[in-house]
């Protein structure tokens, strides 16, 4: 399938902004299941300093405000080819090793509420691993019910799967954190969906990939209840939101911020 | 009187000089006594002058004050030198190896040479460093190794400092003060200097500018925490030796894609930084958001190949004292020569049998926890009361895999001035190392420790420890 992607992010602040630094990942790579055909960011109100690639092999820029500048605007657009693999992307590129994807971050450290949520699998996960994250994923849809505004950008998963809602970064950290919890590496993704019948497209979206022996890397979107098709792609990785956030940035000064955010994604 | 179960540096059995003090002895018995300890003094107020009042091994809670100097020189024979500098740039070089290795292809973990939760289960390891290739492979830029001598041919390494050793400054003034105080030994024998060290310095980080650099003379920076930070004097001490810029985190700034640095001329690029900022403290974008010490960007500037950062972010893995038992096996596997230099033996308490045997002679053994620090939380068993080893059995059965242990070192001796005559005390030594990507280069020198109390193995300043002139001769 054959995607077109408009994203829009912009900033506004009532006053100049005095230093802000923004860190970007918004740039898809080709892998396995989707080539990137074109891909263009243009911003601005801000300049790139400098582009590399960080540990988990995302594409970053570093942007910085302009003096004196009061709206930062980001644009990425591009078309990407996609197949579809139901959700198994297979094994792990780059150098970031196995074992660094079983390790809890402080968003996705266990609490009682996941234990208590992962702790029925335990028995099934050594004979059937892929059905046990089947099961895992519709438990999270089920104990985290997707409701929007009850969360924030630093919500841990404990603290949405205590409040039994949350958006689906939260949906996908609870899955992270349970899934290392049963002993499988686990990563946070992020990226863009097509949705049936709509072009523009609330905000970027995110899911879950667990490591399953003799398949490697498989996606699961608990929000939508399926394993990623050709209608995903697949932008930033990393152990939890944070490191796969599309916009990651420190700001000085007191001015008050607005986002607001621009996305279509057609076929 | 010398305490023969240690090996003394300076005096034979028989009580002549070993040859490296013989030129040293004879000028020595020359001298009145009264008139050296008179020196002595003078030279604790030559030292005050110079303001040394940093504390050397950055204890952060320890008082400001000065370190004890002794005016008798630890002296290093020409051979000896060569054999030590031969092992720690074979131990640098390994360092410097296995650091490119866990923070990219991961060979040694893949060999099974080095167990896996080493390295995943260590804070050390910093995953943002992960497919990071500084300059020349270059990870650890500025080495501390401490040594510790037991017998004529023996010495082991106690720990690689890989992170930011620090002291340098003491061996620089501990030299000038020596010649200052007695010019005429300095002709009589043949004693390598060691002024030559912020030059090297210098040097050694511009070899190591970053992959865009493309003016002529790399700007080289140290940046310093400040000034409340016990080791400010060192920081502004060498970067005014080098002629290199000392810099605070307010002065830098990321321009054009460079960490910049402000002047009244506007903003000049810095290349390569000499950073005595901890890794967490580094960048408050990549690491943690409270530090006020750190330089938003820094982490992105160098992954960029913009910059070059002394020494490298996540070098601490190197010089964990989890994985320091693993170091005979890390040096074979990079080197494929078996270590020149030794190290201390090491029972690791998590396997059953090691445990069994330190239980077994806890009395005799120090023991050390894994992941501490400062000698918090160790067990000198000679030193123990039976309720001190009775309490740490427990804890040792508790969590085993804590622990690590070693045999009690019989440091060797050197004598000190004293209102007696000469007396012998324990000593270490840290010489200190400069790579760049084509030299190691070891100062003929470095800092001698000195436990100033008698019988005290203890070698810290903070528990009444000094320091010494180190000499290494020439042929």
């Amino acid at each position: 399938m054959r995607l077109k992607i408009t994203h829009k992010t912009t900033y506004s602040y009532d006053r100049a902004v005095q230093y802000a630094l923004l860190q970007l990942r918004l740039t898809p790579r080709s892998c396995r299941g989707q080539t990137v055909l074109d891909w263009t960011s243009s911003i601005t109100g801000g300049t790139v300093q400098v582009s590399y690639h960080d540990q988990f092999r995302n594409a970053v820029q570093l942007v910085q405000m302009d003096d004196g500048a009061e709206t930062l605007e980001i644009t990425s657009q591009g078309e990407i080819e996609t197949e579809n693999l139901n959700g198994v992307i297979g094994p792990g590129e780059g150098l970031a090793p196995l074992w660094l994807y079983r390790a809890p971050t402080p968003a996705t450290t266990v609490g009682p509420m996941i234990r208590k949520l992962a702790s029925g699998l335990k028995k099934e996960v050594e004979a059937n691993p892929l059905g046990t994250v089947h099961k895992l994923s519709e438990a999270v849809a089920e104990a985290v019910t997707y409701t929007k505004g009850t969360t924030h950008a630093a919500t841990t998963a404990e603290e949405a799967a205590q409040a039994g809602q949350g958006v689906c970064q939260d949906q996908a950290q609870v899955m992270i954190a349970a899934a290392r919890h049963l002993g499988m590496p686990a990563r946070y993704v992020s990226g863009y969906l097509l949705l049936d019948g709509t072009i523009d497209q609330e905000a970027s979206h995110g899911w879950a990939e667990v490591w399953i022996a003799g398949l490697g890397w498989v996606g699961f979107d608990v929000a939508n209840a399926v394993c990623p098709d050709d209608r995903y792609v697949r932008v930033a990785l990393g152990r939890d939101y944070a490191e796969a956030a599309p916009v990651h940035g420190l700001r000085q000064g007191d001015a008050q911020e607005e986002l607001c955010v621009s996305l279509q994604v057609q076929q | 009187m010398t305490d023969r179960r240690f090996f003394d540096e300076m005096t034979l059995e028989g009580g002549d000089p070993r040859h490296p003090y013989s030129g040293y002895a004879d000028w020595f018995s020359g001298e009145d006594p009264k008139a050296l300890l008179k020196k002595s003094a003078e030279a604790e107020a030559f030292f005050r002058r110079i303001g040394i009042t940093f504390n050397v091994y950055g204890q952060k809670d320890a008082q400001e004050r000065l370190i004890p100097f002794d005016i008798v020189p630890r002296i290093i024979a020409a051979n000896e030198w060569r054999q030590l500098e031969k092992g720690i740039e074979q131990r640098v070089r390994a360092l410097n190896a296995f650091l490119a290795d866990i923070y990219n292809k991961q060979e040694i973990l893949k060999a099974g040479r080095l167990p896996e939760h080493i390295i995943a289960q260590n804070e050390a390891f910093l995953p943002q460093m992960i497919g990071m290739m500084p300059p020349g492979g270059v990870y650890t830029h500025i080495v501390g190794t401490d040594l510790v001598r037991t017998g004529e041919n023996e010495f082991y390494v106690l720990e690689d400092n890989a992170r930011t050793p620090s002291g340098v400054s003491y061996m620089l003034e501990n030299r000038e003060t020596m010649l200052h105080m007695f010019p005429e030994l300095f002709t009589q024998m043949k004693v390598r200097p060691v002024s030559s060290y912020p030059a090297e310095l210098r040097r050694s980080l511009s070899e190591c500018a970053p992959p865009n650099f493309d003016g002529v003379k790399p700007r080289v920076a140290v940046l310093t925490p400040g000034i409340h930070n016990s080791a400010y004097f060192e920081h502004s001490f060498l970067a005014d030796q080098m002629g290199a810029e000392l810099v605070e985190a307010g002065d830098l700034k990321v321009v054009d894609g460079k960490v910049q640095m402000r002047t009244t001329k506007g903003y000049k690029p810095i290349d390569v930084v000499y950073r005595r900022v901890d890794d967490a403290y580094l960048d408050p974008l990549t690491f943690n958001p409270e530090s006020m010490l750190g330089v938003p960007g820094i982490m992105d500037v160098y992954r960029a190949g913009n910059i070059t950062i002394a020494n490298a972010p996540g070098t601490g893995i190197a010089d964990d004292k989890a994985l320091y038992s693993y170091m005979p096996d890390i040096v074979e596997f990079y080197t494929g020569e078996k270590a020149i230099l030794q190290n201390v033996p090491t029972w690791r308490c998590s396997e059953a049998e090691s445990l069994s045997y330190v239980l077994d002679h806890l009395s005799e053994l120090v023991v050390k926890e894994v992941h501490g620090s400062g000698g918090y939380g160790m067990l000198v068993g000679p030193a123990a009361s039976k309720k001190e080893l009775a309490t740490f059995r427990e804890k040792l059965m508790a969590k085993p895999a804590n622990y690590v242990a070693q045999p009690t070192l019989a440091l060797s001796t050197v004598p000190i001035m004293t209102k007696k005559g000469l007396a012998p005390r324990h000593v270490d030594l840290r010489p200190f190392v400069l790579v760049s990507p084509n030299r190691v280069h070891i100062t003929a020198g470095g800092l001698t420790r000195v436990a100033l109390k008698e019988g005290s193995l203890v070698v810290n300043s903070s528990q009444g420890g000094g320091t010494k002139d180190t000499w290494v001769l020439g042929d």
